[in-house]
């Protein structure tokens, strides 16, 4: 197999990872203040992809600006979804909170099919077949800004929470949850903005990912899962990890596809996956607990 | 015995003997129909029960018992398919092999102190990884599927699990009530004691001497033991296989929202749940059917109600539905 190949294929793999990256920072937000695994992320992530969709059918809007739109909507429902029931339930048992945000997503998936039916749906841009060569590489146009765009929402967000008073606010209740009660701090609005910004993550991905792939109500089990797979192989509650554990996972998936069969790439990620959990279980970025 | 009886109320005694006189003549009165439902419920009860010794008992959250679910189906039915064995040997095929893979992921999660919510991940893992490993087993079908050749309903064939509705019936009452006794037991015997000490403070259970990596070695293996059972009898009541389905996240879920419904570590939690959310699901789609929507919307909108109604138990009763009700009926704890 010619070199050349083998590098596209990484490079693809690479701009792919950053994007699941951002999808996986959502989980890895939420997981990291309010202590919940949100089992219906993949199914906010195809509700944004069809939301992205819409848009573009509607307004003419291209996915990548159509990010902006899309990410605030699902703040408003990561805030509401928090602020109004997950707040109530945060002393009840991890599983009463697996299993409400599991029903979450079934309701999610079950209205998608309802209103858009199972059939798969995609965006046609005018650069959609295009690519564009960086040195040795042949990169598809889509990829490269996908995977540009993913990269500069993510680093927007490193400097929200190193900068600004709510970003420190929000790490503080991550950090240690009594202490930040008792310097005052309003723990569940600072909740319900920490999941906002989650799902914020989910609906910016949603927007891009929807230039690279098709979109239907199935995706979604798909989608959590592969979040579920990032966030634990680059440390839960890591900002960094969840890139770096994108990326990974990629580049992994690419290969794997290349070297062996498409359909066997999931196996590869969850080899990785096992093996993380075995031999360094907080994750390649993540704190010992 | 005397120790099972001791601690139920004559009350609850009472209720129980006469449920199940009741599921025991239920055939004779039931349509067909009704009879096909009854059998998911049992199913589900059955399956919620052995499932909950994992995280009722134990604490031990397992999002992957589709795995061990499908190793009974697949074993016993490749067994009766490729060499016309009875699905009763298959069966221990399916049970030891369960048990072997429920070892196996238990004791990387549990030497390396995985816990909690990474644990239950790593079960995920483990069933996709098998359920797309089936689908690459060409001998068994793969992506294709494994069927069993249809014999007819007219006689029952209880060595061969060839027969009518009625039989899978009986046979998953049996199996249903045999595992009911069996926790029952369980939760009255030392074993059951030690993994409530572990649910509730495993540091502390340990500090009392308490084995932990071996009660909950104890639990995994038994759970993915009963539930390969239920694998078993599946495959040969609907007598076609696909690892997209019986191996899938899905099934994991589904089985699992039962005994969370009724209420995790409850006995009678598991078969509670699986009766309210079976019949929560049919009459949902009666109810569509009834209103006359297309096909494709009928399903969307039993799967929002469906799931709305989770969403409210959860919220209305955070313990599950079984202490409230048992309070309701005063049957004590």
């Amino acid at each position: 197999m010619p070199f050349e190949v083998f590098l596209n294929q990484t490079a693809s793999g690479l701009l792919t990872g950053l994007v699941y990256g951002l999808s996986a920072l959502g989980l890895s937000v939420i997981f990291g203040v309010v202590r919940i695994v949100n089992f219906a992320h993949g199914e906010m992530m195809v509700v944004a992809m069809y939301i992205a969709l819409l848009l573009f059918q509607w307004l003419g809007l291209e996915p990548l600006l159509a990010v902006v739109p899309v990410a605030a909507i699902l703040f408003l429902v990561g805030y509401g979804l928090q602020a109004g029931i997950i707040n109530r339930l945060i002393d009840v048992p991890d599983t009463m909170q697996f299993l409400l945000l599991a029903a979450v997503g079934i309701v999610l998936t079950a209205g998608c099919m309802v209103i858009f039916g199972p059939d798969a749906r995609n965006v046609t841009l005018p650069y959609s077949y295009d690519s564009v060569e960086v040195g040795a590489l042949l990169i598809d146009k889509p990829r490269l800004l996908a995977g540009a765009a993913a990269l500069i929402i993510s680093a927007l967000l490193f400097l929200f929470f190193r900068f600004t008073r709510t970003g420190k606010q929000i790490r503080a209740c991550a950090d240690n949850i009594a202490g930040a009660r008792v310097v005052g701090l309003n723990v569940k609005r600072l909740y319900a903005i920490s999941f906002g910004i989650g799902s914020m993550c989910i609906g910016a991905a949603g927007s891009i990912i929807l230039m690279l792939v098709d979109v239907h109500p199935y995706l979604a089990g798909q989608y959590t899962l592969l979040a579920f797979v990032i966030v634990i192989v680059g440390g839960m509650g890591s900002h960094a990890g969840a890139l770096l554990g994108g990326v990974l996972i990629g580049v992994s998936e690419a290969l794997a596809g290349l070297l062996l069969q498409p359909s066997l790439k999931t196996v590869f990620s969850y080899a990785i996956l096992i093996l993380v959990l075995l031999f360094r279980p907080q994750g390649l970025l993540g704190r010992r607990a | 015995m005397n120790r099972l009886l001791a601690t139920a109320s004559p009350r609850a005694l009472a209720a129980l003997a006469g449920l199940f006189v009741v599921l025991l003549v239920a055939p004779a009165f039931l349509s067909g129909y009704l009879i096909a439902v009854m059998i998911v419920i049992l199913s589900l009860a059955y399956v919620g029960q052995a499932w909950n010794i994992m995280l009722g008992f134990a604490g031990q959250l397992s999002i992957g018992h589709a795995l061990y679910f499908g190793l009974g189906a697949y074993i016993a039915a490749a067994g009766y398919v490729k060499f016309g064995l009875s699905p009763w040997i298959g069966l221990i095929g399916g049970v030891v092999a369960a048990a072997i893979a429920g070892a196996f992921i238990g004791a990387l999660g549990f030497r390396f102190r995985i816990g909690g919510v990474y644990f239950a991940l790593l079960t995920i893992a483990f069933a996709e990884c098998t359920r797309i490993l089936f689908d690459h087993i060409a001998w068994l079908g793969g992506s294709a599927g494994l069927f069993l050749p249809v014999a007819s309903r007219d006689t029952n064939d209880l060595w061969t699990l060839r027969g009518a509705p009625v039989m899978f019936y009986y046979v998953w009452l049996v199996l249903t009530a045999g595992l009911f006794v069996l926790c029952r037991a369980l939760l009255a015997s030392r074993l059951g004691f030690y993994w409530l000490a572990i649910r509730e403070d495993e540091e502390a259970a340990r500090a009392v001497g308490i084995d932990s990596f071996r009660y909950k070695m104890f639990a995994v293996m038994l759970s993915a033991a009963l539930t390969s059972v239920a694998g078993v009898i599946h495959a040969f009541y609907f007598n076609n296989l696909f690892p997209e389905t019986t191996f899938s996240v899905g099934r994991s879920i589904e089985l699992l929202l039962g005994p969370i419904i009724g209420g995790v570590g409850t006995l009678f939690g598991p078969i509670l749940g699986a009766f309210v959310l079976t019949s929560l699901s049919e009459s949902m789609t009666v109810l569509a059917e009834h209103i006359q929507l297309g096909s494709k919307a009928v399903d969307g909108i039993k799967q929002v109600f469906y799931g709305l109604i989770v969403i409210l138990i959860v919220l209305f009763q955070r313990r599950g539905l079984w202490p409230w009700l048992s309070r309701l009926l005063g049957f004590g704890r």
